[in-house]
């Protein structure tokens, strides 16, 4: 009896010295690591609401609205201080009408402990880029023509400008595969790579920001007025769009 | 002695007895009288190869699934008068197999010769329709929650559902078929709406010439092909915008849009929906299948020939304040085929109708 008692006792000790233990080299947890969509014009949040009423002004001094905004985000890692990451495998449609998918909710668990960057690409990568592979984005139409290269379309931003007159105009700023020259085709994805250190606790909820005005700022003006339709086959505006793309995304809060 | 082998007549009288009260448990599936566990037969929907290939798996609701009687039931319900109010109309008066579950008119006429405001809609491969919004305008967010309205449409069937739910009650067969589907003979609007929407989730259409073209089982002509072509041109056709592709082949987005019709909208469509005047005049892109089928076209019914409506993305765009932007081509009244364009084109939308479809005896008049 006496040795039971002892051993209850030291198992009581061991657990505690494990749960208690703040020091040292704590044992990695297993945590959920989700990532929430945002998007911004500036600085300024825009979400469904801001459809067709709210004005923007671009940096040509374009007045645009915005009715449709659709990107796809793939491969999003972490990447520890011990040189390994965390790979996740889920790619996500944003669409801005279903607020569902603003959040992605990985199946692969992250564990506690020092990172020191977060990577993702926007769009497909070539060997991801398989026209009709994937069903959820086939049954929501978001495949690119394999006529300009197949694969998905990386993002569908719509809306109205005013144009020289102050006439309403549509615009049409659909980016893919760029098609140089009939079956000649460029990639056109942009790898993002961000240098960041940060300790991960707990669950954590990580902020993707998109600020939309950087499509149409840096480092090209685009100007509406000069190509805002009919732009998936135009091999210069898709390559444009990936120039300007570099400076879309940041990290923002990581909350856990 | 004498006592023991009573005992041990009457213990196996009773092991006689347990054994037929087991037996007739399991093996009498009496439909008649079925209890709360009494499950009619599953009958998952068949997913043609070319949706298997490329398409989520269909979407059934967990509260209402696939089962041979109530596909049964939904049928007979589906082609019989008995839910409009004077029992003259059917769901497949205005929903009629050779047109692909529509009809041809522009309006159709109510039992009291009313003329609806809206083309009746062709209706197959609804559980793929990802958004679950149903109608041209999207109000009903379940196709068991569309199968209620037209009952008690007073331009369509007018009927109350009291009534029409009574006339069932009453009728000879119907109580035990619901009895069979659902392990109740207590008819109630929701299960008749249940049984109706079971059976259109069988309407399954993916076998025209453009499918077996893609399984690679039939061959197209070059007409054909060309129009393919200008469909997926974002500078000829652009039609795969809202239309689909060869990888997308429900031939729908399934969402709304201002396509373009009006430059005053009188029918506001998804706008009265939501409440919201930046969705004044949008309605749901219909599928492509099966046009040959399907006319006129159009949520108003207002183009009589595929001709009319190529012609009006060609030229007959018209600017409204919610128009979709990918009507791009507004401004100049649409993309402006060129006449042989217009012929392929056309020839394409046609391969996409699937006469295996309309003349599949499942989907005829049981009655």
């Amino acid at each position: 009896m006496k040795k039971i008692i002892l051993l209850f006792a030291l198992a009581v000790v061991a657990f505690g010295c494990k749960k208690d233990d703040d020091g040292g080299d704590p044992t990695p947890q297993n945590v959920s690591v989700d990532f929430k969509f945002s998007q911004n014009w500036g600085g300024a949040p825009v979400t469904q609401a801001d459809f067709n009423s709210s004005i923007y002004t671009n940096a040509a001094g374009n007045f645009v609205t915005i009715s449709k905004l659709r990107y796809l985000i793939s491969r999003i890692s972490l990447h520890k201080a011990d040189g390994s990451s965390v790979d996740f495998t889920e790619y996500q449609l944003v669409d801005l009408t279903d607020p569902t998918t603003l959040n992605l909710s990985p199946a692969l668990t992250a564990t506690t402990g020092d990172y020191t960057g977060i990577s993702f690409v926007y769009g497909f990568n070539e060997a991801d880029n398989i026209s009709g592979a994937y069903p959820d984005l086939n049954a929501a139409n978001w495949n690119w023509p394999s006529m300009l290269g197949g694969g998905y379309h990386f993002m569908q931003m719509e809306g109205s400008f005013d144009d020289t007159n102050g006439a309403p105009q549509p615009y049409a700023y659909h980016n893919g595969t760029a098609r140089v020259s009939p079956d000649v085709f460029e990639q056109n994805f942009i790898s993002f790579d961000f240098n960041q250190n940060f300790t991960i606790t707990g669950d954590a909820t990580i902020e993707i920001k998109m600020d939309i005005s950087e499509w149409y700022k840096n480092p090209l003006t685009w100007d509406l007025n000069d190509r805002s339709v009919d732009l998936m086959m135009n091999y210069l505006a898709q390559k444009d769009m990936q120039r300007n793309g570099a400076s879309v995304f940041s990290i923002g809060a990581i909350v856990q | 002695m004498k006592e023991r082998s009573k005992k041990t007549y009457r213990l196996l009288v009773g092991i006689f007895a347990l054994s037929l009260l087991v037996a007739c448990s399991s093996n009498d599936p009496d439909p008649v009288d079925p209890n709360e566990d009494y499950v009619p037969t599953p009958k998952p929907l068949t997913v043609p190869p070319i949706f298997q290939r490329l398409l989520p798996p269909p979407l059934v609701p967990g509260d209402n699934p696939q089962t041979v009687e109530g596909i049964a039931l939904g049928r007979k319900l589906f082609f019989d008068p008995i839910l409009s109010g004077d029992g003259t109309q059917a769901c497949a008066s205005c929903h009629k197999p050779s047109n692909s579950f529509t009809d041809d008119t522009k309006f159709s006429i109510g039992i009291d010769g009313l003329e609806g405001t809206r083309n009746s809609m062709p209706i197959y491969n609804m559980a793929w329709n990802g958004n679950s919004k149903f109608f041209w305008d999207g109000r009903a967010t379940s196709l068991e929650a569309q199968a209620l309205e037209p009952v008690t449409n007073p331009i369509e069937m007018h009927n109350t559902w009291q009534n029409a739910v009574s006339s069932l009650q009453s009728d000879g067969e119907y109580p035990e078929l619901f009895n069979k589907a659902f392990g109740t003979g207590n008819i109630t609007k929701e299960l008749t709406a249940k049984a109706i929407a079971q059976f259109e989730r069988t309407l399954i259409s993916a076998n025209s010439p453009f499918d077996k073209y893609l399984l690679g089982e039939g061959t197209l002509t070059p007409q054909e092909l060309n129009g393919f072509q200008i469909f997926m041109d974002e500078a000829r056709g652009d039609c795969f915008h809202c239309h689909g592709n060869e990888n997308s082949p429900l031939w729908t987005d399934n969402i709304f849009h201002n396509n373009g019709l009006d430059a005053v909208i009188t029918d506001k469509g998804l706008g009265n929906v939501t409440g919201d005047p930046s969705q004044d005049g949008w309605f749901k892109s219909p599928s492509l299948r099966n046009l040959a089928y399907t006319a006129p076209y159009m949520h108003d019914g207002r183009f009589a020939t595929l001709e009319e409506v190529i012609n009006h993305y060609s030229e007959g765009l018209v600017y409204s304040e919610t128009i979709d932007p990918l009507m791009k081509a507004v401004s100049r009244g649409g993309v402006h085929l060129t006449e042989p364009d217009k012929a392929d084109l056309k020839a394409f939308l046609l391969s996409l109708s699937d006469s295996s479809f309309i003349n599949n005896p499942d989907f005829q008049d049981p009655n």
